[in-house]
C-alpha cells in the first residue's frame, strides 16, 4: 500500500466528486423537491456508479498484478468475441447496437475492450524479443489496435472507436517513426484546410481556391521539411525550396497583377515535378526516404482530390451539411449547429464564476442536449463558470502529466507501454469532449472520463486506471527481486 | 529495452501536446465566458420569458361625472399547434364564423417563421383576436371539443358615446416609431392614437407588470424564476376626468350635423374647453377592436376629413371677430379713443383700393362699430398705425408692435392645448411682408388683415380663447380638456393667467361693443332675457360662399362660457353662428334648451350645407 500511487487517486476522487455535482447540476429540475441520493434520479443511480467504482478499484488493487499480465492475450481474445457478438445482442438504442442488458442495466462491451486491448498490446510489445522497427512487429501491433476498432464500428459505435487511436501516441513513445504520427497529422490538416476553405478566394483572385492553395502549398512545404529532416542532402532541399517556391510565387503575382488564373496548375505541376526529382534522387542514390517523401506528397495530392469528390459526388446532402457545419462553414441553429451554439451559449453565460451550484438556466432547462452525458462540460462552464472549468481541466492535466510520470517510472516496458496506453485514451477522451463542447473539435459522442453519466464508462475508466496504479504499486518488487 | 532510452524524450513530446491542448481550451473558455456578453444574453432570451402583464387603461369621465370611455373584455383565440388533435374543423370554423380557407390560411401563416418568427409548435400562437363576447360565447361552448386551443383574456377601448371622438382619440398597436421612441412598448402593445388618448398617454397607461418565467428549450413554462422574486405587479392606469359637458357636446354635434366647421366652447375663468365640435365627426366606437384597421383606411379616404380636428387643426380667416382685438391694439397703442370716428361710406376707400361695407350710419365712434361690424373703421385704424412715422420709425416697427399684440392674445402659435396636433394659424410678421411684397409695403398693401381677412388665420381654439380673454378683460389660461388626472396635480401650464398687451380699460370698450352688438346689432338674435350675451359676428370670405363665424360670451359681467362657432360656407355671421352660439350658452348656462330654443336647435340640426364633392 505504500507504494501506491495517492497523488493519482486523489486526482480520481476529486474528479469523480466535481463529475457527481455535474451530474447533479445537469439532471436536476427547477422544483424538484427530491433528494439528489434519491435512486430513481440519475444522481442517486450515480452515486451507485461510483460507490461501486471504488469497490471496483479496491478488487483490482488487491489482484496481484502479475495476474494481468498472464491473463492479458485470454482478456483481449475475450472481448473481442464479445465485441463481435454484441451487435447480434443488442438492442438498438438511437442506431447504436453496443448495449447489452443484463438484468435491469445495459453495459457497453466497448467501453471496457479498451483496458483489455491495453493490457494486450502492453503484453506483446513489451516481450523482450519486441522491435516496433520490424515491420511484422509494427502490423502485429497495428492489428491488435484495429481490430476491436473495426468491431466497434459494426457497432455503430464510430466515437468510440475512433477512441482507438490514441494508442498511436502510445506507439509513437514506443519508437514508431515520428513521420508515421507527422502524416496522419497531415492528412487531417490537409482534410480539414482543403474543405474548410474550398470555397473562399485567394487574395481576391476568384479563379483560385484558397482551400486547394494551401493544401498544395503545405504539400509542397511538408515535403521539403521531410526532405531536411530525414535526408542530408542540402542541395537537393534547396532545389525543391527554392525552384518551387519561387515559381508558385512568381505565378501568383503574375495572377495577381498580370492576367488572373488559377494558379494551383502551377502549384501542381511543381509537386509532379517534385515526385518526379525525388524518385530520381531515391534511384540514384538508393536512398528509399526519397521515394517515402515522394509517396507522401502523392498521398496528399490523392487524399485533397478524393476529399473534393467526396464531399462534393459521394456524401449525401444531409451529411455535407454536417461536415460543413462542424468546419463552420454553415450556420444552423436549429440542426446539426444546434448542440454545439447552446453548449457554447451555456458555457458562456457562466462567465468567471459561474451561476453557481444547481443554478444554470440552460442545462436545467434542457437547452443542452446529452447534457449529463457527451455534453457534461456544459454544466461546468454554466454553474461553475471559467474557475471551475479551469481547475477541471488543469486537474486532467494534471492527472495526464502525472500518469506519463508514472509511467515512465516503470522497471518493464509492458507497464510502461500500459500506462501510456491508459494516458492516451484519456487525453483522447479530454481533447475531443471537451473540444466538441467548445465547438473546436467535431462532434464526435464520447465521454468525458469520471464526469458523464453512466456505469459502463466509468467502470471502464476506473479499470484502466487502477490496473495501471497496481502495476506501478508493484514496480518495486521486480527491481528487489 | 534497447529503444528505452532512446525514445524517453518522447515523453516530453506528449506532456508538451497535452499542455497545449488545455492551454488551447483555457484560451477558448476564456474568450467564450469572459470576453463577451452575448452568451449571457442569449442564454436569458433561452431561458427566460418575460411574460408581460397588462395593466387596465384609465377610464374617462366628462366633467359631471358620466363615463365616456372604459375597458370591455375581449378574447384571444390562442392554439398550441402540437396539442391540437382530432379537431372537427369544419365545427371549429362554424363556431368563430369563419370559412374553411381563412382557417387554413391562419394556420400556415402561423407556422411561418418568415412571419411569425417566435413560433413554436409546443407554445401558445394567436389564432384570432379581439372576439367580442358575443363573437366568442359560441366558441366557448363547444372549446373543450377543440383540444389545443385557448382563450386569452384582453380589453379593448368602449365608448359609451358615440361623441367626442375628435377629444377622446383612439388606441391602436404601436408602430416602430413608437417602439423606438420609448423602451416601454413592444410589439403589439396598444398606444393612444389621437385625442387625449394620445396626450395622456403615459397618465393613461398605467405601468406593465412583467413575471420571469422559466421556459424549457421546447418552450414549456417551468414556473416562475427564483419563485417570483423578480416579478412586478402592473399598477393600472389613472382615470381622466374631462373639462367637456357630455351634453352641451351632444348638443354641439347635433347643430353641426351636415355642416363642416367646428364650435368650441371654454369656461373663460379656467381655460377649461367645454366642448368642442368637429364636423364632420365620427363615431368612436367604429375604432375599436379588429375593425380599426378598416374603418380607419375608410376615415382617412373621406375626402371631407373626418379625422381632422377642425377646431384645432382648421386654419380659417376669423373675418370680423377679428375686429375685436385690433380694437384693443389701436386702443392701447393710442391710435385711437374710444370716441375716434373714421368715414365709411360703403366701405374703405383710398385711391383704387376699396374695402367694401354693409350700409351704416357714417362717421361712428368705436362702441357702435363694432355692434355694426364697421370695415372701414378698422381699415383706417391699421393704416393710422402702420402708417405713424412718430411712433413707429418704420413700418416693419409697426408691424411688429401689432404681431406682438396678436401674440400676445394667443395667435400665432399653438396656444398649447392637451391634445395632439394643434395647429398655430398664421399672424404674418415684417419679415413675411417684407418677403412676399419687398421693403415698399405700406398699411395699404396689408389692409385686410385689420377685418380678419388676407394673411390673418386662426382655428376656431383661438378664436374661442379670444372670447375667454375678452370675458376675462384681459388674460387668458391656456385651453384645456382634461381637468383632473385621478392622483396627480394638473400641469401649471394649465393654471396660469396669460395676459395680453392690451389692458382692463379698453378690453371693457370692446366688451361694450360686444355687448351692443347683442342689443341692437349684429347679433341681436343672440340677446335673451335671461342673461347678458356679449357677441361678435364674422362673415369670413373666401373662394366659395362666406364663412359664418361668431365669438361670444355671457354673462357680461360674471362670464361663465366663452364660445366660437365656425361653420364653413354657412354665409353671414347672423345665419348660423349666432343662433348656435346663442343655443350652446343657453344650454351651457340654464341647464337646458327651452321649448322654442329646442326647437329651432331641431331646425338647424336637419339643414345641411350642401359642399359638393372636392377634398376638403
Amino acid at each position: 500500500m505504500a507504494s501506491l500511487d495517492w497523488v493519482t487517486i486523489v486526482i480520481y476522487i476529486a474528479l469523480l466528486g466535481l463529475g457527481w455535482m455535474s451530474v447533479c447540476g445537469a439532471t436536476y429540475d427547477f422544483g424538484q423537491e427530491g433528494n439528489f441520493f434519491d435512486l430513481s434520479t440519475r444522481s442517486g443511480m450515480q452515486i451507485v456508479w461510483i460507490a461501486s467504482s471504488f469497490l471496483l478499484a479496491g478488487v483490482l488493487l488487491a489482484v496481484d498484478e502479475r495476474y494481468y499480465d498472464t491473463f492479458a492475450y485470454a482478456l483481449y481474445l475475450g472481448f473481442m468475441v464479445l465485441l463481435l457478438v454484441t451487435p447480434f445482442l443488442a438492442h438498438d438504442i438511437k442506431g447504436s447496437l453496443s448495449w447489452i442488458k443484463i438484468g435491469k442495466f445495459s453495459l457497453q462491451p466497448a467501453e471496457f475492450a479498451k483496458f483489455a486491448t491495453a493490457l494486450c498490446v502492453a503484453k506483446y510489445m513489451g516481450s523482450n524479443d519486441f522491435d516496433i522497427s520490424k515491420r511484422l512487429h509494427f502490423v502485429v501491433s497495428c492489428f491488435l489496435i484495429l481490430l476491436p476498432m473495426v468491431l466497434i464500428v459494426m457497432q455503430k459505435e464510430t466515437g468510440s472507436a475512433l477512441v482507438y487511436f490514441a494508442f498511436f501516441l502510445m506507439l509513437y513513445r514506443e519508437g514508431m517513426p515520428g513521420a508515421v504520427l507527422f502524416t496522419g497529422v497531415s492528412a487531417v490538416i490537409f482534410f480539414i484546410v482543403g474543405v474548410r476553405f474550398s470555397e473562399d478566394a485567394l487574395w481576391g483572385i476568384h479563379a483560385i481556391s484558397l482551400g486547394r492553395f494551401l493544401v498544395f502549398l503545405f504539400i509542397w512545404l511538408f515535403a521539403v521539411g521531410l526532405m531536411r529532416v530525414y535526408t542530408h542532402h542540402l542541395p537537393a532541399v534547396m532545389h525543391v525550396f527554392l525552384y518551387g517556391g519561387g515559381l508558385t510565387l512568381a505565378a501568383l503575382f503574375f495572377s495577381k497583377y498580370v492576367i488572373p488564373f488559377d494558379i494551383t496548375w502551377v502549384q501542381l505541376g511543381v509537386c509532379i515535378s517534385m515526385i518526379v526529382y525525388l524518385i530520381y534522387l531515391a534511384i540514384k542514390h538508393h536512398v528509399i526516404r526519397y521515394a517515402y517523401i515522394a509517396l507522401f506528397v502523392i498521398g496528399g495530392l490523392g487524399l485533397h482530390y478524393s476529399a473534393d469528390h467526396l464531399l462534393n459526388h459521394t456524401l449525401q446532402a444531409h451529411q455535407r451539411t454536417r461536415i460543413r457545419v462542424l468546419l463552420g462553414m454553415e450556420d444552423d441553429p436549429r440542426g446539426v449547429g444546434y448542440n454545439v451554439i447552446q453548449a457554447k451559449i451555456a458555457i458562456g453565460s457562466g462567465g468567471l464564476r459561474g451561476k453557481g451550484f444547481l443554478n444554470g438556466t440552460q442545462t436545467k432547462l434542457k437547452y443542452v442536449p446529452e447534457q449529463e452525458t457527451d455534453f457534461i462540460f456544459c454544466t461546468v462552464g454554466e454553474e461553475e463558470g471559467f474557475l471551475g472549468c479551469a481547475v477541471v481541466l488543469l486537474l486532467f492535466l494534471f492527472l495526464i502529466l502525472r500518469l506519463i510520470h508514472l509511467a515512465e517510472r516503470q522497471p518493464y516496458a509492458s507497464g510502461r507501454i500500459y500506462g501510456y496506453c491508459v494516458l492516451s485514451i484519456f487525453l483522447f477522451h479530454v481533447f475531443i469532449n471537451v473540444g466538441m463542447v467548445l465547438g473546436l473539435t467535431p462532434v464526435i459522442g464520447i465521454p468525458l472520463p469520471f464526469f458523464s453519466y453512466g456505469g459502463s464508462s466509468l467502470w471502464g475508466f476506473t479499470i484502466l486506471l487502477f490496473i495501471f496504479l497496481r502495476i506501478d504499486a508493484g514496480r518495486n518488487r521486480f527491481v528487489r527481486a | 529495452m534497447a529503444n528505452d532510452r532512446q525514445y524517453s524524450n518522447r515523453k516530453y513530446v506528449l506532456g508538451i501536446i497535452a499542455t497545449l491542448i488545455v492551454a488551447l481550451y483555457l484560451i477558448r473558455l476564456f474568450s467564450l465566458q469572459l470576453m463577451s456578453d452575448d452568451f449571457k444574453r442569449n442564454a436569458d432570451s433561452n431561458a427566460f420569458l418575460r411574460r408581460i402583464q397588462f395593466p387596465a387603461r384609465g377610464a374617462i369621465r366628462d366633467r359631471t361625472g358620466k363615463l365616456l370611455v372604459y375597458n370591455q373584455p375581449a378574447y384571444d383565440i390562442m392554439v398550441v399547434m402540437s396539442e391540437m388533435k382530432d379537431v372537427d374543423t369544419l365545427d371549429l370554423c362554424q363556431s368563430l364564423g369563419i370559412t374553411r380557407e381563412i382557417f387554413d390560411r391562419r394556420m400556415e401563416e402561423i407556422k411561418d417563421r418568415n412571419r411569425n418568427p417566435g413560433y413554436s409548435s409546443y407554445t401558445q400562437q394567436l389564432f384570432m383576436n379581439q372576439l367580442s363576447a358575443e363573437e366568442f360565447s359560441t366558441f366557448q361552448e363547444k372549446l373543450f371539443r377543440f383540444p389545443g386551443f385557448y382563450i386569452q383574456k384582453r380589453s379593448i377601448r368602449q365608448y359609451a358615446h358615440p361623441n367626442g371622438a375628435h377629444i377622446l382619440g383612439d388606441v391602436g398597436e404601436v408602430g416602430p416609431a413608437d417602439i423606438e421612441a420609448d423602451n416601454y412598448y413592444q410589439s403589439g402593445d396598444y398606444i393612444g392614437k389621437l385625442g387625449v388618448e394620445r396626450s395622456y398617454e403615459r397618465q393613461l397607461r398605467g405601468e406593465k407588470g412583467v413575471e420571469i418565467l422559466l421556459r424549457d428549450a421546447r418552450g414549456r413554462i417551468k414556473g416562475n424564476y427564483q419563485h417570483g422574486k423578480f416579478d412586478r405587479s402592473p399598477v393600472p392606469g389613472k382615470n381622466l376626468t374631462l373639462s367637456i359637458d357630455l351634453e352641451l357636446q351632444q348638443l354641439g354635434e347635433r347643430l353641426m350635423r351636415g355642416k363642416l366647421g367646428s364650435i368650441v366652447a371654454i369656461e373663460p375663468a379656467t381655460g377649461e374647453v367645454l366642448c368642442m365640435v368637429s364636423s364632420p365627426t365620427y363615431d368612436p366606437r367604429i375604432m375599436v377592436g379588429r375593425q380599426r384597421g378598416r374603418n380607419n383606411r375608410l376615415l382617412t379616404a373621406d375626402p371631407m376629413k373626418p379625422l381632422l380636428n377642425r377646431a384645432i387643426m382648421g386654419q380659417y380667416p376669423p373675418g370680423s371677430t377679428f375686429k375685436t382685438s385690433q380694437a384693443l391694439t389701436f386702443l392701447e397703442e393710442g391710435i385711437i379713443t374710444p370716441q375716434t370716428t373714421y368715414p365709411c361710406s360703403h366701405g374703405f376707400h383710398f385711391g383704387r383700393l376699396t374695402v367694401g361695407c354693409h350700409p351704416h350710419a357714417s362717421p361712428i365712434p368705436l362702441i357702435p362699430t363694432i355692434a355694426t361690424s364697421c370695415n372701414g373703421y378698422f381699415c383706417w385704424g391699421l393704416y393710422y398705425m402702420l402708417g405713424n412715422r412718430k411712433k413707429y420709425a418704420t413700418v416693419q416697427e409697426a408691424m411688429t408692435t401689432w404681431k406682438d399684440y396678436m401674440v400676445s392674445m394667443g395667435f400665432g402659435y399653438p396656444l398649447g392645448i392637451d391634445l395632439p396636433g394643434e395647429k398655430r394659424g398664421l399672424i404674418p410678421n415684417a419679415d413675411f411682408y417684407d418677403k412676399h411684397l419687398g421693403k415698399s409695403w405700406n398699411g395699404l398693401s396689408v389692409i385686410s388683415i385689420a377685418i380678419g381677412q388676407g394673411e390673418v388665420n386662426l382655428t376656431p381654439l383661438q378664436i374661442a380663447n379670444l372670447g375667454a380673454t375678452i370675458a376675462n378683460r384681459g388674460y387668458y389660461i391656456t385651453p384645456h380638456v382634461v381637468k383632473e388626472v385621478q392622483g396627480e396635480e394638473l400641469d401649471t401650464i394649465y393654471k396660469t393667467r396669460h395676459y395680453t398687451k392690451a389692458s382692463r380699460q379698453n378690453y371693457e370698450v370692446v366688451v361694450a361693443g360686444m355687448r351692443q352688438a347683442v342689443v341692437g346689432g349684429t347679433c341681436h338674435a343672440a340677446n335673451n332675457p335671461w342673461y347678458e350675451v356679449c357677441g361678435k359676428t364674422g362673415t369670413a370670405q373666401n373662394r366659395g360662399q362666406d364663412h359664418s363665424v361668431f365669438m361670444g360670451f355671457a354673462p357680461k359681467d360674471d362670464p361663465k362660457i366663452a364660445v366660437a362657432v365656425y361653420v364653413e360656407n354657412g354665409g353671414w355671421g347672423a345665419t348660423y353662428g349666432v343662433p348656435f352660439g346663442a343655443l350652446i350658452m343657453e344650454k351651457y348656462i340654464n341647464g337646458k334648451l327651452s321649448p322654442a330654443s329646442e326647437e329651432k336647435a331641431e331646425a338647424f340640426a336637419n339643414r345641411t350645407i350642401s359642399y359638393g364633392s372636392t377634398e376638403r
